[in-house]
């Protein structure tokens, strides 16, 4: 099992009221609460957690994108992860996602992430998301032609990472005279290429497809519905003719590894009902504009409302398997037990959510690098 | 007056049409939440014009076709459809996203338009005057800022959602996205040609409209040179559905 420490950056200095006020820290929360000095701060010790990450044994270190939110500060993993490529010299360094339709021209993704993997070495796993809802609101860019252009982006980036340029590509959102990229990506034929999801029939048959096998990852469901997306991942690949890895396969959770049960819940409990209850939070018209999902999707969300838009506790959450907190031995058991039953791959951790403080930070990255890791990595 | 319901084949797009009333014929082009049951005006309408009233490519019960992609898409189709159905000297007249189809028709050709009447007509961005953002709006947010009488929104958030209203609701959103969404309900090169628009266009604006504040209609006026403008007070968005009476007044003048 490959095990990544993965961040968001959060803007952990948010002035929570302004946020809970507002009804969603997306989109539309005034920048005047942001404030570079503490930004200044906080992106440093973000980015020596994840250098640390690589000292306390993480296979791969992991940045995402996310635009003008205070859930997470990264509207570029791009500047995150070259500066992660620098500060590193072994741990892989994976940007889970760059978003593809929300670039005005895809070749410049393929371009950067392809500086990332020569400057590395070879290190780079290449994410690719449409974005979430909320970032179609502030991009702009027409939700209802995304996957039309996600499609469309990533087959003009693998193929100026794998082709001979220069060469020209006709499509119907780009069109470009001359690909001819320099530099070429390091790994042949190209770095890996991972699709997290919150869980899509259109992208598990699209990644499992015979001709990508792409690495899809669910992030930040319940346990049980991170099991049904990652079976019918297995059975759409069974259904294309071909047995899938477990290292096709991944979950991204935040973790919390204390002392004991009690101290744990103890230590996460306000941060974590922050991240879930404030930073992840918004409107329904703000999550799924229209055209972002089928309409059928977006009827299965209507219907589960309540459920979706309303407060979490961390009890609730650790039952659901939205989080997984405790002991050592009570988190090693859990992820041996979902391994069990999903055999997924690759697991992403977030040790660091919403508020949580460095000093916790820390301790809980220790503890689950020297506590839980070692066990996880013999699952297999 | 009973419209007749048929369905168009046009451009591999199945169309709804309601039809009734004889006389002068009149188009009607609804706006972004379709046109589900026929407004009381257009009954009133059809006592004195040979009412036609469409949905549009993407709403309602017409068709998906794949190729609508932007607002021009349907200004060629409705050129195709007024061929198709041979109409002359059309009285045009189209609400919101159904005023703005008007305005991108005509200054392709009004050939077959002798006058128009736009109702709220989106399409056109006047400087420093800025739309709700609809798209960010709950349904009974929209409801409310629609109109002025908020007995009307009551009345209409009181009524129970189908399934098949919700249906409907989801694809007609769906395609207001696809036309409207950048730029926000508007085509930044209409205003460069609505000089070809020659025919008298009647400007219909509610005074009180919270979605396209009327801020936007003096400044169309000026654009558009032969037309003349009517602002109702105490009246929303939706001056056709708020003030049927004062709105048939308009249309027949």
């Amino acid at each position: 099992m490959q095990i990544v420490l993965f961040h968001l950056m959060p803007y952990a200095d948010l002035d929570l009221e302004a946020g809970r006020k507002n009804g969603t820290v997306w989109v539309k929360l005034p920048n005047k609460h942001f404030d570079p000095v503490k930004g200044h701060q906080l992106y440093n010790r973000y980015l020596d957690e994840l250098e640390y990450g690589e000292a306390l044994g993480f296979d791969a270190v992991s940045v995402n994108e996310h635009h003008q939110t205070a859930y997470g500060l990264m509207p570029s993993p791009v500047v995150t992860a070259s500066a992660l490529a620098r500060r590193t010299k072994k741990v892989k360094i994976a940007i889970l996602g760059s978003a593809l339709p929300l670039r005005s021209h895809p070749l410049t993704i393929a371009e950067e992430h392809a500086m990332i993997d020569v400057i590395s070495g070879g290190r780079l796993i290449s994410g690719f998301v449409r974005g979430i809802g909320a970032e179609y609101h502030t991009f702009g860019v027409n939700p209802t032609f995304s996957h039309d252009r996600f499609h469309e982006a990533h087959d003009l980036i693998v193929r100026a990472w794998t082709e001979e340029g220069p060469f020209a590509f006709e499509g119907h959102h780009y069109n470009v005279q001359y690909v001819n990229l320099w530099p070429r990506p390091f790994q042949k034929p190209h770095p890996p290429i991972w699709i997290p999801s919150q869980g899509s029939r259109e992208t598990i048959d699209w990644a499992a497809d015979p001709k990508r096998r792409y690495t899809y990852l669910q992030t930040f469901s319940p346990a049980k519905v991170v099991e049904r997306y990652l079976k019918m991942y297995r059975d759409t690949a069974k259904g294309f003719g071909y047995e899938p890895k477990d290292s096709q396969l991944g979950w991204a959770v935040p973790v919390y590894v204390g002392a004991t049960d009690e101290s744990a819940r103890r230590e996460a409990k306000e941060h974590f009902e922050v991240f879930r209850n404030v930073f992840v939070k918004m409107p329904l018209e703000m999550l799924l504009p229209p055209g972002y999902t089928s309409r059928e999707s977006m009827k299965n969300v209507m219907k589960a409302k309540a459920q979706m838009f309303g407060d979490v506790t961390i009890d609730q959450a650790i039952d659901l398997g939205l989080f997984v907190c405790g002991s050592p031995e009570t988190v090693r058991s859990s992820f041996t037990k979902y391994w069990n039953d999903m055999r997924f791959g690759n697991l992403l951790v977030l040790c660091q959510f919403a508020t949580l403080p460095a000093d916790l930070t820390r301790r809980n990255m220790e503890l689950f690098a020297r506590e839980v890791l070692p066990a996880l990595k013999s699952l297999g | 007056m009973e419209f007749a319901e048929s369905f168009v084949e046009l451009n591999g797009c199945r169309t709804r049409v309601r039809r009734a009333g004889r006389g002068r014929a009149l188009l009607f082009l609804h706006g972004a939440n379709g046109m589900p049951a026929i407004l009381p005006c257009l009954h009133k309408l059809a006592e004195r014009f040979d009412v036609v009233v469409p949905e549009h490519p993407g709403y309602g019960q017409s068709g998906e076709p794949e190729w609508l992609e932007n607002i021009h898409d349907l200004a060629y189709f409705y050129l195709d459809f007024l061929e198709k159905l041979v109409l002359q000297d059309v009285l045009l007249v189209g609400t919101s996203m159904g005023g703005w189809i008007a305005l991108e028709i005509a200054v392709r050709s009004t050939e077959r338009v002798k006058s128009m009447v736009v109702v709220s007509p989106a399409g056109v961005k006047a400087p420093g005057v800025f739309p709700a953002d609809t798209f960010l709006m709950s349904p009974e947010e929209q409801a409310r800022a629609l109109v002025y009488d908020q007995k009307i929104a009551e009345a209409r958030l009181a009524e129970p959602v189908t399934p098949e209203a919700l249906d409907l609701a989801l694809k007609n959103r769906h395609t207001t996205a696809r036309l409207a969404w950048e730029p926000r309900f508007h085509d930044p090169h209409l205003p460069k040609w609505l000089h070809r628009i020659q025919v008298p266009v009647t400007i219909v604006w509610g005074e009180e409209d919270r979605i396209l504040p009327v801020g936007i209609a003096p400044y169309l006026q000026k654009l558009l040179k032969n037309s003349k403008l009517e602002i109702l007070p105490k009246c929303g968005h939706l001056p056709h559905a708020e003030m049927p009476d004062r709105f048939v007044e308009i249309v027949c003048r």
